[in-house]
C-alpha cells in the first residue's frame, strides 16, 4: 500500500524526469497553494546570501535537506556550511528543501506539485544526489514524506538511474541501520571534504556515460572506504534475534567504514555568507563555530564522543568570520558555538577583543554552551559588558555527586553554588540548570537531590544578591543511550518510571514553601524517548515499523503537537510480530561484551574496548580526566584516524585587527560633510 | 527592594527623519509585516545607516512603519519613516538600503521628511485585483452590482473576536480592465499565465481607509455575496498606491484617485 502520489506522466516531477536538461521552476503551480496555508513565506526562499545557478552549467546537482520545517532548518549550520561549499565549486550546483507542513503536503498531493527546493523551486526528483543531515532521528517520517512528494521510490531497491542517491548524513548517521533500506548512502563525520569526494566521483561517472548504472556509481563511492552503501552489506540474525555479523557482499567493498575528519578549521572558515531567511527562525543570529569535537567525556554524550578530536579554530579567524559575517547578514547577535564553548584555549583572548571590538554598537555576543566554574561567569560578564544580565544555563546533567561520577560530569554541588553565587553577585537575575533523568544506575534519590541543588542555588542567590527576584530553572530531559557512547550498551528507563521519578521530583520542588516559587520546572514525559531510543540503537529491521507509522500519518515527531506514540507503537507490534524481539528488547534491555552491534561495522575512531572499559568505571563510578589537558588514555580516536588534538593557544591577540571599518559614512549628505 | 533601573545610554539624537517607499515585489509578497521589520532593521545595519536609538534595556531603532499590505499581498506603495543621527543623502540611502535587502524587498524612493502628519496623508490605497479564469464581463459585472449596493457586511476574524463590518461603503470606485499594468516585475520567478485560465479580469479598487480597514480580501467576500463572484484560483492582489484622496474619485481613473504622499516633503 505504497501512497505514491505520482501516477502519471505529466506530473512535475517526472515530467522533469524526462527533460532533465531543461529542469523549470514549479513555483508557478505551488503559488497558488500558499495563499491557502499557514506562514506562506517559508515556502519561498529568497534568503540573503542564497545562491541560484542555471541548471546546465554544471555536471552536478545536490539537494540538500534538513528534515524538518524550514524555521528549524535554515540556521542549520550544517546545511548551511555544505551548502556553500558546493556553490563554491563551478561545475556543482546545491539547492535546499525542508519538510512540508501536513497542510501544504495535503494541497501538494492534489495538485500535483513535488517536493521543491526553495532557491529555485526545482523538483527534488530531478538533483543527481539528494543529501539528509540527520541531527535527530525523529526526522525520518519527514524524509518518507519528501521521498514520496517527490515521486523517488522510498526503497532504495526500486530506485533506477531516473532518481537521485539519497545520501544521509548528520549525527543519526553513524548508526543509520533503521534507515537502510529507504537511503542509497551515509556519510559518517564532517561533510565539507565528504561531499566534495562524492560530487567528483559522481561527475566522473555522469561524463563516462554513466557506466554500469547506479551500482557502479554506489561500488565507486564504497570503494572510497568512507562512504557507506548499506546494500552492499548482509545483516545476518541469530535465533534471539541478536545479530550475528555484518558482512560485505561486494568484492572491494570494505568490513569498516570510516568517519571523516576536518583537521584545519581555519582552513574552511564556512559559512562566509550565511544565510538570513525573511522568515522568523529558531536562532535569529549568526553562530559562529569555535571548535570541533570535545574530550571532556562525559558519557552520555555522543556528540562529544563522534566529533573527537579536539579541533580548535583561532582567535584571529573566529574574530574575522564574526566580522565578516556581522557584515553579510546584519544579525545584532553572534553565538560562539561548540559543544563547551569555555574550554577554547583562548577564550579569553576571543571574548575580550570581542567585547572591545564591538563595545557601543548594539552587537550582542552570546556563549550558548557553558561548563559549571567561575571563569565562565568572567566570560559572560565580559560578553555583556554594556548589555542585559539575564539569564545564565549550566549543566550539571546529574542531580547527585554520585551520579556525576558516573556519567563522568565532573562538577561538585559546591563548584556549582560557587559559581550560581558568583552570577548573582554579578547581576544575573536567573540560572538555568539542565539535568537528565533516567541515566543508568539512577535512583529516585539521585533526582530527588536536583531538588535539594536547586533550593541551595535559590537560597545562596538571595544572600549574595540581597533580593528575592531572583530565579532558577530546573530543565530535565529524558536520558537515551546513544550509539558510539560508553552508555550504548545501557538499559534505557521504561518512560513509566521515569514519568513517576519527574513526578516525585516536581512535588519536591512545588511543596517547598521557602523556595518554591523561586523554582520552575520544565521537563517532558518519558514517551517521545522510547521512540527516539528506538530509532537510535535499531537495527534495519526498525525500518519496516518506521515506514508503517509514515504509512499511519506521522510526521513531525520532533514536535510533541504531531507526535503519536501509540501510533508507533502500534506499528512496532505490526511489524515485529513475527520476529523474535520487540520494543522494549531495544530500549530496556542491556547489551552484553560479546554482542555485535548494529553499528559496529561504523567507525567512529573510539575503540570499542575503551568504550567497554569506560562503561565499566561509570558503573563503579570511576571518573576519567579531559585528555586535552592530561595524558592521553587511548580512546582510540587519534591513532586510528591518524589525527591528534589540535589547540592553541597560538599567542595571538586582537589587538592586529583592522580598525571596524565604519560603514555608512558615504550616506552623509554632501552639504554636511 | 527598588526596580531595576535601565541604563541611562549616552544616545545620538535624531537631526533628520526619512521616509521611505518600498515595494514588497514577487514570491516575497508571501512575507509578512513581521517579516519584512526584521529584514528592514538587519538592513539598515549592514547599510550602516546612523539609526537613533531608543533608550532602555531593549534599545531598538526609531523606525515607524505605516500600515503595511497584508500577507500574501504585493504593493507598489508600503511607507516607512526612520530617524537617524546625521544629515544623510536620501538618494544614497535609497541605494544602500535597496543593495542591502533581498530581491523583492526594493527601496523606490526616500525623501527627507519636512512636515508632520505624514500617517494622515495616507488616505486611501488603489488595490490591483488579477482575477485568473474570471472575463472581464463577469468582472464588471460584478463590479456594477457592488457599486449598486448600499452596504455589504462581511465577516472577518479579529484579534478581539469575529467583527462584522461594512465592507462597501469605503469602497470609492471599481474600475475592471482587461491588461495587467501593476509594476510587478517578479525580479525571481516569472509567473507563467496557466494555460485553462485564458481569462483574466483586472480589477482595480480605491477604497478608503478606515477602522477596522476594509481589504481587498472583504472586498472579494463582498463580490462573492453581491454577484456570487467566487474566482476559481487564489487571486493575485498587488496595493498600486496609497496617498492623499484626490477631489471627484468617481470621473478618474483609479490610479489617479491618490495623490504622491511625498509631494508636501519634495517642498
Amino acid at each position: 500500500m505504497t501512497a505514491s502520489f505520482v501516477s502519471d506522466d505529466t506530473s512535475p516531477a517526472l515530467r522533469a524526469n524526462a527533460l532533465s536538461d531543461d529542469v523549470q521552476s514549479v513555483f508557478p503551480e505551488l503559488e497558488r497553494l500558499l495563499p491557502l496555508v499557514s506562514k506562506p513565506v517559508q515556502y519561498v526562499g529568497g534568503e540573503l546570501n542564497a545562491v541560484i545557478k542555471p541548471w546546465d552549467d554544471v555536471a552536478v546537482h545536490w539537494a540538500l535537506m534538513y528534515p524538518d520545517a524550514y524555521e528549524v532548518g535554515v540556521p542549520n549550520q550544517g546545511v548551511q556550511i555544505l551548502y556553500e561549499v558546493l556553490n563554491e565549486r563551478d561545475d556543482v550546483l546545491a539547492e535546499r528543501t525542508y519538510a512540508v507542513w501536513p497542510d501544504l503536503e495535503k494541497l501538494m498531493r492534489e495538485a500535483g506539485v513535488p517536493q521543491f527546493t526553495v532557491d529555485g523551486h526545482r523538483p527534488l526528483g530531478a538533483f543527481d544526489l539528494f543529501g539528509l543531515s540527520f541531527a535527530t532521528e525523529l526526522g525520518y517520517t519527514n524524509m518518507l514524506t519528501a521521498l514520496d512528494l517527490a515521486g523517488i521510490p522510498l526503497h532504495a531497491v526500486d530506485r533506477d538511474e531516473r532518481h537521485p542517491l539519497v545520501i544521509a548524513g548528520g549525527h543519526a548517521a553513524f548508526n543509520p541501520e533503521p534507515i537502510a533500506d529507504f537511503i542509497d548512502a551515509a556519510v559518517l563525520g564532517d561533510g565539507e571534504q565528504a561531499v566534495l569526494l562524492i560530487s567528483n566521483v559522481t561527475r566522473d561517472w555522469k561524463a563516462e556515460g554513466r557506466p554500469g548504472g547506479r551500482e557502479e556509481l554506489l561500488l565507486r563511492l564504497a570503494r572510497t572506504g568512507s562512504v557507506y552503501i548499506p546494500a552492499f552489506y548482509d545483516v545476518e540474525y541469530l535465533a534471539d534475534g541478536r545479530i550475528r555479523r555484518v558482512a560485505p557482499n561486494k568484492p572491494g567493498v570494505p568490513w569498516r567504514v570510516s568517519k571523516h575528519t576536518l583537521m584545519d578549521l581555519d582552513e574552511w572558515p564556512y559559512p562566509k555568507a550565511p544565510l538570513v531567511p525573511l522568515a522568523e527562525s529558531v536562532h535569529e543570529r549568526m553562530s559562529v563555530e569555535i571548535f570541533r569535537g570535545c574530550t571532556r567525556g562525559c558519557r552520555f554524550c555522543q556528540a562529544g564522543m563522534i566529533t573527537r578530536p579536539v579541533r580548535e579554530r583561532s582567535a584571529e579567524t573566529v574574530a574575522k568570520m564574526v566580522d565578516n559575517g556581522l557584515e553579510k547578514t546584519g544579525y545584532e547577535e553572534v553565538g560562539l558555538l561548540s559543544l563547551s564553548s569555555a574550554d577554547h584555549s583562548e577564550i579569553g583572548v576571543i571574548a575580550k577583543g570581542l567585547a572591545d571590538r564591538y563595545e557601543g554598537t548594539e552587537t550582542g555576543l552570546s556563549l550558548p554552551s557553558t561548563r559549571v566554574d567561575a571563569f565562565n561567569i568572567d566570560l559572560a560578564n565580559e560578553l555583556t559588558r554594556n548589555g542585559r544580565r539575564s539569564g545564565l544555563t549550566f549543566a550539571p546533567e546529574g542531580g547527585s555527586e554520585r551520579m556525576r561520577r558516573v556519567i563522568n560530569k565532573m562538577v561538585t554541588e559546591e563548584d556549582l553554588i560557587r559559581t550560581v553565587a558568583t552570577a548573582y553577585g554579578n547581576g544575573w537575575r536567573q540560572v538555568k540548570l539542565y539535568f537528565m533523568c533516567g541515566l543508568p544506575t539512577e535512583t529516585d534519590e539521585d533526582v530527588l537531590q536536583i531538588a535539594e541543588v536547586a533550593r541551595r542555588v535559590i537560597e545562596t542567590g538571595r544572600k549574595v544578591s540581597g533580593r528575592k527576584d531572583i530565579r532558577c530553572t530546573v530543565s530535565i530531559g529524558g536520558f537515551i543511550p546513544k550509539p558510539h557512547t560508553p552508555f550504548q550498551w545501557a538499559s534505557q528507563l521504561d518512560h513509566e518510571s521515569t514519568d513517576a521519578r519527574l513526578r516525585k521530583l516536581r512535588d519536591a520542588i512545588r511543596n517547598d514553601r521557602e523556595y518554591g516559587k523561586s523554582i520552575g520546572f520544565r521537563y517532558h514525559d518519558g514517551k517521545p524517548g522510547v521512540v527516539e531510543g528506538l530509532l537510535s540503537r535499531g537495527d534495519r529491521r526498525v525500518g519496516a515499523i518506521i515506514e508503517r507509522v509514515w504509512q499511519a500519518g506521522a510526521r513531525f515527531d520532533g514536535w510533541s503537537e504531531h507526535f503519536n506514540f501509540d501510533a508507533w507503537m502500534l506499528a512496532a507490534e505490526g511489524a515485529l510480530a513475527a520476529g523474535p524481539v520487540d520494543v522494549d528488547w531495544y530500549t530496556l534491555r542491556e547489551r552484553e561484551y560479546t554482542e555485535v552491534l548494529p553499528w559496529d561495522h561504523l567507525d567512529s575512531g573510539l575503540d570499542k574496548d575503551w568504550l567497554w572499559e569506560d562503561w565499566q568505571d561509570a558503573v563503579e563510578e570511576v571518573a576519567v580526566e579531559d585528555c586535552r589537558w592530561t595524558p592521553c588514555f587511548d580512546c582510540g580516536v587519534c591513532g586510528q584516524m591518524d589525527t591528534e588534538i589540535q589547540v592553541g593557544p597560538t599567542g595571538a591577540t586582537l589587538l592586529g585587527m583592522p580598525a571596524l571599518p565604519v560603514r555608512g559614512g558615504d550616506l552623509v549628505a554632501e552639504s554636511s560633510s | 527592594m527598588s526596580p531595576r533601573q535601565a541604563p541611562v545610554r549616552d544616545v545620538a539624537p535624531t537631526v533628520q527623519r526619512l521616509r521611505l517607499r518600498y515595494a514588497k515585489r514577487g514570491r516575497l509578497r508571501f512575507s509578512s509585516h513581521r517579516d519584512f521589520q526584521r529584514a528592514f532593521e538587519r538592513a539598515l545595519r549592514r547599510a550602516g545607516v546612523p539609526m537613533a536609538y531608543s533608550q532602555g534595556f531593549n534599545p531598538h531603532p526609531r523606525v515607524s512603519y505605516a500600515n503595511s499590505a497584508p500577507t500574501g499581498t504585493a504593493s507598489e506603495a508600503e511607507y516607512v519613516e526612520i530617524a537617524v543621527t546625521a544629515v544623510l543623502d536620501p538618494d544614497k540611502v535609497r541605494l544602500a538600503l535597496d543593495t542591502a535587502l533581498p530581491p523583492g524587498l526594493d527601496v523606490i524612493e526616500v525623501v527627507a521628511s519636512r512636515t508632520s502628519d505624514f500617517i494622515e496623508r495616507l488616505q486611501a490605497s488603489v488595490w490591483e485585483l488579477e482575477l485568473p479564469g474570471v472575463s472581464v464581463a463577469t468582472a464588471q459585472e460584478a463590479a456594477d452590482a457592488l457599486i449598486a449596493a448600499d452596504e455589504v457586511l462581511v465577516e472577518r476574524l479579529t484579534k478581539n473576536g469575529i467583527r462584522t463590518f461594512d465592507a462597501r461603503g469605503p469602497v470609492l470606485a471599481v474600475e475592471v480592465v482587461d491588461q495587467v499594468n501593476s509594476g510587478d516585475d517578479s525580479p525571481n520567478e516569472g509567473t507563467r499565465p496557466a494555460d485553462e485560465l485564458v481569462d483574466c479580469a483586472i480589477m482595480r479598487l480605491v477604497v478608503r481607509h478606515v477602522t477596522p480597514s476594509v481589504r481587498p480580501d472583504d472586498v472579494l467576500v463582498a463580490l462573492r455575496h453581491v454577484a456570487n463572484l467566487v474566482p476559481p484560483v487564489p487571486v493575485r492582489v498587488t496595493r498600486l498606491a496609497q496617498g492623499p484622496l484626490v477631489a471627484d474619485v468617481g470621473g478618474r481613473a483609479a490610479v489617479d484617485a491618490v495623490s504622491d504622499p511625498f509631494a508636501a516633503d519634495r517642498g
